[in-house]
């Protein structure tokens, strides 16, 4: 009898171990993200959506803890997809009210990665689940799923550089779903080439892409609030 | 003398209509050559071809001895016309419209002979003036001046006194003869006042229908061989019996209580006279009267042929 | 040439009538960058409702690149009238004045007084765009500075990159400048056949405004005429403001536009050379 508890509790502390492991990870990137207060960082914003034809931009990003985010193109328009974009992680952490659920492993461009879900605890949420692929030895945030109610099911794929000390990276690349954009043609008032073929494929309608590459953070030299301001 | 114009089987067809048939008339190097008809005889339509405004049918125009078709050009620049009445421009003064126009000519004006040709009828202190506040007269003074400015050789008036009082009409008159036989320009004119012709012209052509009806000096058409006699006596009812008994009853015309109307070759008109004195009819007058107007009404109304006024 | 077109020009500039067009084209553009002053950012958040739905747009919409855009969008409508109210009075005004018969006995070609009026309508159009580019452009952008320009089409959104954007207005302004030609040689050409200059404007006006309605009604039997209808072509001004642009469709557009000019121009020239002037 003896034996089998201590293989029992040799088969289950792993599993607490293991648990107990995604809790640690989680804590340990939180609190690393937490090292930022705010920042501000120049960026190449380039859109891909099917129905937006937009230059790809020169903008700056602004963030302010715990969920101040903004994108300011200097005399330009930024257009960005609603929801607040969700580049910024830091957000993903704001409640401590989730449930933890390891998901197993995976390898994403050749690093390995672990997946953990968070199930936010809260009825009201937008977020009915959050899946992050991390990489437990640079304790980095690779990938981010998200599902929400309203907006449904959007990814992050972050590529970090010279700042994953601070948890923030270099490249972010944000898939979301998009709604048909349609206006009247007696509205428009447009030149008619007489071509039959629509120059949008309706299957490629449904998701779009924002990529921002980041370069020269300024980590903690303080932001008004008032910058978030529109 | 040479022909200034030498138009040859001229002829317009508006569709089934036949506005001018198969015309021919020439005009003398400075002369006043009247071109007469009623109104829709053709005289508008035939000037027109001769401007080169309406493309005729048929025939031949030749102009300064010159086909007007192939040189039209070299032609235009010898020639002012006025048709109809003068339109200008009218939110353009008096002086901006005669540089205009006299641009168009071709030909270099210096501003002295602008300012000479408003003179010259009587424009000088309107000069600056916007044409609508022109009367009519001003207005066909001002068309006159557009059409000598650029000193041609042909000048060609369309019922140039149309819509004028009798100075204007007077005025008209003076003008054509002082550039005729002062300057010597050769004027083709056209009216259907036959009164006014007949104090100006050298020679003139009648056309009735687009035809054609009579050409020739006006002196030796004014008067042709039959001259229609007024005669008025004390008693004009024992006259006429008198007449209807003599040898000279077939020249009655026509008679009233006012005068008695003869038709008679001219040179018998002392003939005439003389029995009148024998058979004792009391002459109050007589009166010998062919003007133009009855040759021309004469002429248009009636069906006479051209080769019974022929001497 | 050069004479009767100074004569012509002078007769066209000389004539209250003609600057109705440029006080026109004031009174519309002042109106409309007073409205966008006053009113423009609401109106702006309305316009974009269908958008705002998916995205967040940040920056400055409401610029003076986007307000010239609004005013040539509507006067691009609207000018052609203005321009058949001079190119329309071209032969049949002369005729009502009875100054047309007194022109014609001048030793002067018909051929080369149809095209000196031509290019003298020719002129006043390039002139009354470029009177409306300097109202619509520099004076816009002066007031509400200058930006990014989003332009929303049926089917897409075009965000142009302010740096982007001055040159395809100067192809658009010169683009227009032919579009607007085309019915200036239009009226030309039914101006011959009248003598009396409202049967041509009216009938031009007419013929513009039905042959734009068959070009911005979305119906599948009138799509199929619209790459016939010059209208349409005329709105190609606008592939200027794509990405990428399409040269080759605003070229074939700027031909047909072309094409239009020259068979009115040459037509009214060769009816013109045969026609019995009676008035």
């Amino acid at each position: 009898m003896k034996h089998k508890g201590v293989v029992l509790f040799f088969l289950f502390v792993p599993f607490f171990l293991f648990a107990q492991n995604e809790t640690e990870l989680i804590k340990k990137i939180k609190s690393k993200l937490d090292q930022v207060n705010d920042y501000q960082a120049s960026g190449m914003l380039k859109i891909d959506v099917s129905f937006i034809k937009a230059p790809n931009s020169v903008i700056k990003v602004y963030y302010k803890k715990p969920d101040k985010f903004t994108i300011k193109k200097e005399g330009g328009i930024s257009i960005l997809p609603k929801g607040g974009f969700g580049a910024n992680l830091n957000s993903i952490f704001i409640t401590d009210k989730y449930t933890i659920v390891p998901a197993g492993e995976t390898t994403l461009n050749n690093v390995k990665v672990k997946i953990i879900k968070l199930l936010p605890l809260e009825e009201n949420s937008n977020v009915v689940i959050t899946t992050l692929y991390i990489d437990e030895k640079e304790l980095l945030v690779k990938k981010s799923v998200i599902t929400t109610k309203e907006n449904g099911t959007y990814q992050i794929e972050l590529a970090y550089g010279k700042y994953s000390n601070w948890g923030l990276p270099d490249t972010v690349v944000f898939v979301f779903n998009i709604k048909e954009y349609k206006l009247p043609k007696g509205v428009t008032v447009e030149y008619e080439s007489g071509d039959k073929k629509s120059k949008i494929n309706p299957d490629e309608n449904k998701k779009g892409k924002v990529e921002i590459s980041y370069s020269n953070y300024i980590i903690n030299k303080g932001i008004p609030d008032s910058f978030f301001g529109k | 003398m040479p022909a200034i114009i030498n138009v040859r089987n001229l002829s317009k067809q508006f569709g089934e209509i036949s506005a001018v048939n198969g015309l021919s008339f020439s005009v003398e190097k400075g002369e006043v050559y009247g071109f007469l008809g009623q109104n829709g005889a053709g005289k508008s339509t035939t000037i027109r071809m001769l401007l080169t405004l309406i493309q005729p049918t048929g025939g031949t125009i030749e102009i300064l001895g010159l086909n007007l078709q192939k040189h039209r050009r070299e032609i235009l620049q010898q020639v002012g016309a006025i048709i109809e009445k003068p339109d200008v421009y009218k939110y353009l003064t008096a002086m901006e419209n005669l540089r205009l126009f006299a641009a168009m000519s071709g030909v270099k004006i210096s501003d002295k002979n602008f300012a000479e040709q408003l003179e010259m009828v009587g424009l000088t202190e309107r000069s600056h003036s916007k044409v609508k506040t022109f009367s009519q007269g001003m207005k066909q003074r001002l068309g006159i001046a557009i059409s000598l400015i650029h000193n041609p050789q042909l000048i060609i008036l369309d019922e140039p006194t149309n819509g004028l009082d009798p100075q204007g009409i007077a005025d008209v008159r003076n003008l054509i003869l002082h550039l005729s036989k002062d300057l010597g320009k050769t004027i083709f004119v056209s009216s259907h006042l036959l009164n006014e012709i007949e104090q100006v012209a050298d020679s003139m052509l009648i056309i009735d229908k687009g035809k054609k009806m009579a050409e020739g000096k006006v002196a030796e058409l004014f008067s042709p061989t039959d001259t229609i006699v007024e005669l008025e006596t004390g008693d004009n009812a024992g006259a006429v019996q008198k007449i209807m008994q003599s040898s000279w009853k077939s020249i009655l015309d026509k008679s009233d209580a006012d005068k008695i109307v003869l038709k008679l070759n001219k040179n018998e008109i002392p003939l005439f006279a003389r029995y009148l004195v024998e058979a004792d009819i009391d002459i109050v007058s007589l009166t010998g009267r062919r003007s133009l107007e009855d040759y021309f009404l004469t002429l248009t109304t009636s069906n006479q042929h051209v080769d019974a006024f022929k001497n | 040439m050069w004479t009767l077109l100074k004569i012509e020009l002078f007769k066209i500039f000389r004539r209250p009538r003609t600057y109705i067009a440029f006080a026109a084209i004031a009174a519309i553009i002042i109106l409309i960058q007073l409205a966008f002053y006053s009113d423009g950012e609401s109106f702006l958040q309305f316009g974009m409702q269908s958008l705002k739905d998916s995205f967040d747009i940040n920056g400055k919409i409401l610029s003076g690149y986007l307000v010239c855009f609004i005013i040539l969008q509507t006067l691009l409508i609207h000018v052609p009238l203005l321009i058949a109210l001079v190119a329309g009075d071209s032969i049949a005004g002369e005729a009502n004045m009875g100054t047309l018969r007194l022109l014609l006995t001048k030793p002067v070609s018909r051929a080369q007084f149809m095209l000196a009026k031509f290019f003298a309508t020719l002129i006043y159009t390039f002139l009354l765009l470029l009177f409306m580019s300097v109202l619509s452009l520099p004076v816009s952008i002066s007031v509400f500075g200058t930006s990014d320009l989003i332009i929303m089409k049926s089917e897409m959104i075009v965000i142009l990159d302010r740096h982007d954007i001055l040159w395809r207005y100067f192809a658009a302004f010169g683009f227009a400048a032919i579009a607007m030609t085309t019915v200036a040689s239009l009226a030309f050409l039914l101006s011959v056949f009248a003598e009396n200059s409202i049967g041509p404007i009216v009938t031009t006006m007419s013929i513009v405004i039905l042959f734009t309605i068959l070009t911005t009604m979305d119906i599948p039997l009138f799509n199929a005429l619209k790459p016939f209808l010059f209208t349409n072509h005329m709105l190609n001004w606008k592939g200027f403001f794509e990405e990428p642009v399409n040269y080759y469709g605003i070229f074939k557009s700027g031909l047909v536009l072309l094409g239009h000019i020259l068979f009115f121009v040459s037509l009214a020239i060769f009816i013109f050379k045969r026609k019995d002037i009676l008035s």
